[in-house]
């Protein structure tokens, strides 16, 4: 009897210290995006004030001023917008093609110097993308691929391709490879076991690599910030440097482009994301 | 007609030879078992008849046609593979249909082919189905459901039933006889467990290390082994084996220097002091009583019984003969208790006799 009460007394205790972590947690990753959020609806007195207003009001001046022109604080969002969903999406869908093709590659054929290839497309990635912005700036400044899309969209398919061809390696190593055998004797050539089975088993998988990549370009700031110059190519989160001035920063304004560039992201992996975890766990195939 | 021909097929992996050049005649029709332990090239084998594996030498043929060059997909053959290979994102329906769809076959064609199968196999009402949601025999049934489906010229079986337990083995063993009986068409089939390769083979190839041993009909391997492998493998449980000496009086005795009476005088290229390993069933020896008459030579054996195994009709005895463990066979079974001394019949006439150091048979003409 009593020794059930402090049983219970114990569970509850580990229960509440349980949450109360969760809750610390999740607090670390969620305030700054909270705090993006709420900034943005905010007059700019108030996100200044010392000490703090509690009890916020809610403004869309932010917003308006955004849209707006360009003497009152606004910024060409829509160009930029149209710079991130190009670059980030063309060079997501070339990625996701050479990765596949290369983790396909790496999971199903025997060829010279295998692991010495994988183990240096891994190397590359320990490289920090900063460290290559020099040398790109020189590069791309000679041949004129400064300030275009086609010169980030190289930058982020090479940036891409080696965590595609890990990741998607790794799917298709889970594949038995009695699938394609099944669907050549079935009728097919190694091509179409490829887009007929051995494809759609792996969606998931690719799927995942994509959402990767694609997240990787569209938050990437370092290299673009060096690479690019006007609305021509400028992505999103160069974008927010607008709002940069020599001796100010507009925090509401830049709050309000964030906001605008989290919202893609998050819409698109929610959508994902259910494939994703269905995805994860496939069994038609007794080992 | 489709008969499978191989000629000297040779396959290498480097430098390592994993099959010696095989020779092989199936006939139209024939329900063909490669058998053998593990690593004895018979899944290679049939994998290069099915074209997943190059051929490194020799010639294949399907029906007259050297496929050798042919990829998998124009050599009209079906296979099961051992884990089934379903197509894990279609439905049953799906899988069956594929191959029909894929040679681009009208749609109510593909319907009629698939419900026919469906039918065959007993599959109608999972039709809709993910494989994930079927049980080890119904995704066997799916496998072999697809290998009809496109009525090829030859079925291939890459050990079927490994996957399943023990009672279904035995009653997809039974389908696929019963498919074999209805659709006719040539089956090679590959397997390690020799019960699978003595109830459903026309004909068994027994291969060990990339070679053919013997190749026969069940029967054949079972009471004309050709050497002690073939002895010991095919048949369960396996040849008892003594060694012994051939005698002056055309005898042989064994290693505790009792003398047995075989027959081995009439064996043409038998010799005086050969050393030899006489061989024969625990079938042919039993305790007085508890087997079955037998006409010819006998010889009566006072054994001490180590260990019974009663399977019901019958029981197993381990004994130890001339140093070496033997098992008989008694029918009728009474109950057994190890370190009794039972008197047991053996039947000479039954038995073989294999060169020692050959380990061939020596023939009785």
């Amino acid at each position: 009897m009593d020794r059930n009460r402090t049983h219970r007394y114990r569970r509850r205790m580990l229960r509440a210290a349980h949450l109360t972590a969760l809750f610390l947690t999740m607090a670390v990753i969620c305030i700054p995006g909270m705090w993006i959020i709420l900034n943005s609806f905010r007059p700019t007195v108030e996100i200044m004030a010392k000490p703090p207003v509690w009890n916020p009001t809610f403004t869309l001046d932010h917003y308006r001023a955004m849209f707006g022109g360009v003497g009152e604080g606004g910024v060409p969002v829509f160009s930029y917008l149209w710079n991130s969903v190009v670059i980030s999406g063309t060079s997501t869908l070339i990625a996701i093609l050479f990765g596949m093709s290369g983790g396909y590659a790496f999971a199903r054929y025997q060829f010279q110097g295998k692991s010495g290839y994988f183990v240096g497309l891994m190397l590359f990635r320990a490289v920090p993308g900063v460290a290559l912005s020099l040398p790109l700036f020189i590069v791309f400044a000679r041949v004129g691929i400064i300030d275009t899309h086609f010169g980030l969209i190289l930058v982020y398919v090479a940036m891409n391709v080696p965590f595609t061809i890990w990741l998607t390696d790794g799917f298709f190593r889970q594949i038995p490879k009695e699938l394609h055998e099944a669907a050549e004797i079935d009728g097919c050539t190694r091509w179409q076991a490829f887009w007929r089975v051995e494809f759609p088993v792996a969606r998931s998988g690719v799927a995942s690599a994509a959402i990767f990549a694609f997240l990787t370009s569209w938050n990437e700031f370092a290299l673009a910030s060096q690479l690019t110059r006007s609305v021509n190519s400028k992505t999103m989160p160069v974008g927010l440097l607008d709002f940069t001035a020599e001796f100010t920063i507009n925090w509401g304004g830049m709050c309000a482009l964030a906001v605008l560039m989290i919202l893609p992201a998050l819409i698109l992996t929610f959508i994902v994301q259910k494939h994703l975890i269905a995805g994860l766990t496939f069994g038609g195939v007794k080992g | 007609m489709t008969e499978v021909t191989l000629t000297n097929v040779i396959k290498r992996y480097g430098a390592q030879q994993a099959v010696h050049g095989i020779n092989l005649e199936i006939l139209d029709g024939e329900f063909v078992v490669l058998v053998g332990p593990s690593g004895c090239g018979k899944s290679t084998t049939l994998r290069m008849i099915a074209g997943l594996e190059e051929i490194s030498d020799g010639q294949i043929t399907i029906g007259n046609r050297v496929v050798n060059d042919l990829p998998p997909r124009e050599r009209n053959i079906s296979m099961v593979f051992q884990n089934y290979a379903l197509y894990p994102h279609m439905s049953v329906a799906e899988n069956l249909g594929f191959s029909l769809k894929i040679a681009k076959r009208p749609l109510a064609e593909i319907g009629a082919a698939v419900a026919e199968a469906a039918a065959i196999l007993g599959l109608e009402d999972l039709m809709d189905r993910k494989p994930g949601a079927l049980s080890g025999g119904q995704r066997q049934r799916v496998a072999m459901g697809r290998a009809i489906v496109r009525h090829p010229d030859v079925f291939l079986f890459d050990e079927p039933l490994s996957n399943l337990d023990a009672k279904l083995r035995t009653q997809m063993r039974v389908e696929i006889k019963k498919l074999h009986q209805k659709v006719g068409n040539t089956i090679i089939y590959v397997t390690h467990d020799q019960v699978e390769a003595m109830t459903l083979a026309d004909r068994i190839v027994l291969m060990r290390d990339g070679h053919i041993v013997q190749v026969g009909t069940p029967l054949e391997l079972f009471n004309q082994p050709e050497d002690t492998f073939v002895a010991t493998f095919i048949g369960s449980p396996p040849m008892n084996l003594l060694d012994g000496v051939v005698t002056d009086a055309g005898t042989v005795r064994l290693a505790d220097d009792q003398e047995l009476t075989v027959p081995v005088s009439a064996r043409s290229d038998v010799r005086r002091g050969q050393q030899v390993k006489l061989g024969f069933r625990a079938d042919n020896l039993s305790p007085v009583g508890h087997g079955v008459a037998e006409e010819g030579e006998t010889a009566e054996l006072n054994l001490i019984v180590e260990l019974s195994e009663p399977l019901g009709t019958e029981t197993l005895l381990f004994a130890t003969l001339a140093g070496t463990e033997v098992q008989g066979k008694m029918l009728n079974p009474r109950p057994v208790k190890p370190g009794e001394t039972m008197t047991f019949r053996l039947a000479l006439g039954k038995a073989h006799v294999f060169d020692a150091q050959s380990t061939k048979v020596v023939r009785s003409i």
